[in-house]
């Protein structure tokens, strides 16, 4: 475990498996999805959502891309489009979707199977 | 004149505030992570801090990407609890001690860290769910302190480095005791262990990593500065970056600490959860 002190050297390129770092490049392709998102702290607008998806999206200038990963609630999607998934969260929470369930839809198992993963590596 | 204590570090998992609210610390799932606190309830029962400063990051309440701060210091007479979106039971507000948050920001800022000061700050599941581990029934426990949050980003980076991270609790240190009035301080750091909620890899848990982190931060922080922030994210998942807020705990405990208790459980929801309490040496 020896290394540099971080610095200089620091590599926002350097890649992860699985892994988007959500550095400024992907806050700026974000902003209109995390904005939405975040305006999900208060009930009436996770009510004002769930009543009309559509123009919700319209209001906060969601781009296409960004539309239709919400509409097909494809969370690997919205990474891709900037989303963060702190305030993806919030909108997983009006489907009613813990991280758990999050996390099995982004791996391709079933809940159980994601839930049965993670107790394993507590045996580890 | 002002003493610190100790410190003590925690997950704060919100799935946690549902199993309080819903009595399951016996729970097979529950009893593991739950067994870890009651030592921390007898230190406390015995030194019963005036203060407690709460190192927590916000996740999306607090703060959005419009104005994020890399350091906020809250400096209100409360702190309010508020609706996060996914429908955790919400808690009473927190009492603060804003005198003594503009104490710390003005020794800290003459220390060249630039805070941000917060006369209001909506806190988080980060901030409650340790506040209701330690002290069972927040804020309306009895011996609960006032509270100063302390937040740091790791919501996008770039985020502090670790060395920052354990300067920056250094510096924390100084300004607590140069405090005038006899008061006793405790301080959180708040998050963690590995843990990873998005991409292909979420679900990602570390436990040589993380056993590697506990080892060291106990008498050899330092050492954990050469971990870079890039290689924090590799180790220890994407959120596991929330180690930062134990390295600024323990920079605000000086050099000489003793471990009371510690306990590591894998899994609480997505992630290695852990807990350290370190007593100050004097
Ligand atoms: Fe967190």
């Amino acid at each position: 475990m020896e290394h540099p002190v971080d610095g200089p050297r620091f590599d926002h390129r350097q890649h992860i498996p699985g892994t988007t770092i959500f550095d400024g490049r992907m806050a700026m392709r974000g902003y209109a999805l995390n904005k939405m998102c975040y305006s999900f702290n208060r009930k009436e607008n996770r009510e004002a959502f769930v009543a009309d998806e559509e123009a919700y999206m319209e209001k906060y200038g969601l781009n296409e891309a960004q539309k239709q990963a919400v509409r097909e609630r494809d969370v690997l999607a919205m990474i891709a489009a900037g989303g963060n998934i702190y305030y993806l969260a919030k909108l997983a929470g009006i489907f009613r979707l813990s991280v758990q369930d999050l996390g099995a839809m982004q791996t391709g198992m079933t809940v159980e199977e994601f839930k049965r993963k993670l107790l394993e590596a507590g045996k580890g | 004149m002002a003493r610190i204590l100790g410190g003590i570090s925690t997950s704060h998992i919100p799935a946690v505030g549902n199993a309080i609210a819903n009595n399951l610390q016996d729970d097979p799932y529950w009893k593991p992570f739950f067994d870890g606190y009651p030592p921390i309830h007898a230190w406390l029962a015995e030194h019963r801090p005036d203060v407690v400063i709460n190192i927590y990051n916000d996740h999306g309440l607090g703060f959005f990407l419009d104005q994020m701060p890399t350091f906020a210091i809250g400096a209100a007479h409360e702190y309010r609890n508020e609706d996060e979106g996914w429908g955790i039971p919400q808690l009473d507000p927190f009492p603060g001690f804003p005198e003594l948050s503009w104490h710390i920001i003005e020794s800290m800022v003459a220390d060249e860290f630039d805070i941000t000061s917060c006369q209001e700050l909506p806190v988080d599941h980060g901030f409650v769910v340790p506040m209701q581990l330690f002290w069972p029934g927040a804020p309306h426990n009895p011996d609960m302190p006032r509270a100063i949050p302390v937040s740091a980003n790791t919501v996008q980076h770039p985020i502090p480095t670790l060395r920052r991270a354990l300067n920056f609790g250094r510096a924390l240190r100084k300004a607590v005791l140069g405090w005038p009035e006899d008061i006793k301080v405790v301080v959180l750091g708040t998050g963690g262990l590995s843990h990873q909620l998005d991409g292909e890899r979420a679900g990602f848990i570390n436990p040589e990593f993380d056993r590697y982190c506990l080892e060291h931060i106990v008498h050899d922080p330092d050492r954990l500065t050469r971990i870079t922030r890039m290689e924090l994210v590799e180790k220890a998942g994407a959120q596991g970056t929330e180690f930062l807020m134990w390295m600024m705990m323990r920079g605000a405990l000086g050099d000489n600490v003793r471990e009371v208790t510690r306990n590591y459980h894998i899994p609480i929801s997505n992630t290695a959860s852990g807990t350290l309490l370190l007593e100050c040496i004097e």
